[in-house]
């Protein structure tokens, strides 16, 4: 039987042996799918901020796509995985409300991955499948099993990539 | 001492804060029954400080499909409010308003969300209506955007909001109803910090 490993906001976990790994309700935070197909092992970071940058010493690591995404690939590789076999999916940053243009919130999601597509780019980890953006949240599920990964809306409906 | 984050407020400054939340549920109730051109009552409002993920909890969990309305504070008072409405919410005034029936499958139509943003409307002026009478600060609200999704997704917004302040908010639970029908709405109040030093201050609570 296969496990089904939640990740919290601001969290990330690891996987194997088949087990699932989920977040749900992705608004404009980004969710973070890696993959070592030969070792069949799984991480998935759910970010909520693009940059770690102006707060202050200590804060949670696993909250910004900066501090985050390095944390999940070393945690990956105590499971035998191998960075430079890494491969990404992606999903969220969505704008979930048209209007909004208080400073902090102004582009949130779209800023969320562009930082995480930098990030990734230069732990050189290219990205093969993104749901990214548009008005609208995602469940994100994540099977160690093939690294596929499953995106469930409230009411658009489920897709795999 | 100055307010850093909301984790730092005493009980009295509490206390203030559940007062504004009884005179803005009362004042949305009455405005609510005028509205609806019947009888609204509220039972007494709620008022904690919460992390987000126990917010999230309460509202029935992450997926948990709800309408979310957002509104700018601004002002002498800068910050956000949001409310999040359970369908049975939107059920009982579009069915009293406008004899609709939002159902869980049928999205808002236009109608609907033009009451239901109404209806935001209403009672973010009673809660900043409350505020501002008992600070004298002059407080403005933005027209509401609303969105109906997944409560986790709708709630980063104040968390990511939030991340630059703290990770609590002041959450307000309110339940309204009439003789047949009950329905509980739920307020997120999001005064920035030296916005909500201000209020203190004016109410002579700083400590």
């Amino acid at each position: 039987m296969n496990r089904t490993i939640t990740v919290g906001i601001s969290d990330l976990n690891v996987a194997k042996d088949g087990d699932v790994l989920v977040t749900y309700a992705l608004g404009s935070c980004v969710g973070i799918c890696l993959y070592d197909p030969i070792m069949k092992v799984a991480g998935l970071s759910h970010i909520m901020l693009p940059s770690s940058q102006g707060f202050p010493a200590g804060s949670q690591p696993h909250k910004f796509a900066d501090t985050a995404i390095g944390i999940l690939v070393r945690q990956m590789e105590q499971l035998g995985a191998r960075q430079g076999r890494m491969k990404a999916k992606i999903a969220g940053g969505a704008q979930m409300f048209a209007g909004i243009n208080n400073s902090s919130l102004a582009n949130i999601g779209q800023r969320n991955v562009q930082a995480v597509k930098a990030e990734l780019a230069r732990l050189n980890i290219p990205i093969v499948a993104e749901d990214t953006g548009k008005n609208y949240g995602r469940t994100q599920f994540f099977h160690s099993v093939d690294g596929g990964m499953r995106i469930k809306s409230a009411n658009r409906g489920e897709w795999m990539y | 001492m100055a307010l850093k984050n909301y984790g730092d407020l005493n009980d009295m400054q509490l206390d203030a804060l559940r007062e504004i939340g009884n005179i803005g549920s009362g004042n949305a109730a009455s405005s609510i029954s005028l509205m609806l051109n019947r009888q609204v009552d509220i039972a007494v409002p709620v008022v904690r400080i919460l992390d987000y993920q126990e917010v999230v909890e309460n509202l029935g969990g992450p997926e948990q499909l709800l309408i979310g309305l957002l509104l700018s504070l601004q002002g002498q008072v800068t910050g956000m409010i949001m409310f999040l409405l359970h369908k049975d919410f939107a059920h009982l005034a579009l069915n009293t308003l406008i004899g609709a029936e939002f159902d869980e499958t049928s999205p808002l139509d236009e109608m609907g969300q033009s009451v239901i943003q109404e209806i935001g409307n209403i009672m973010a002026a009673s809660y900043v209506n409350a505020i501002a009478s008992l600070t004298g600060l002059e407080i403005t609200i933005s027209v509401p955007e609303l969105c109906v999704d997944m409560a986790g997704a709708i709630l980063s917004v104040p968390a990511i909001y939030y991340a630059n302040i703290s990770d609590k908010i002041i959450y307000i639970e309110d339940e309204f109803g009439h003789a047949e029908k009950r329905a509980a709405s739920h307020i997120l109040l999001i005064p920035e910090v030296d916005s909500l030093q201000k209020i203190m201050t004016s109410l002579g609570l700083d400590v």
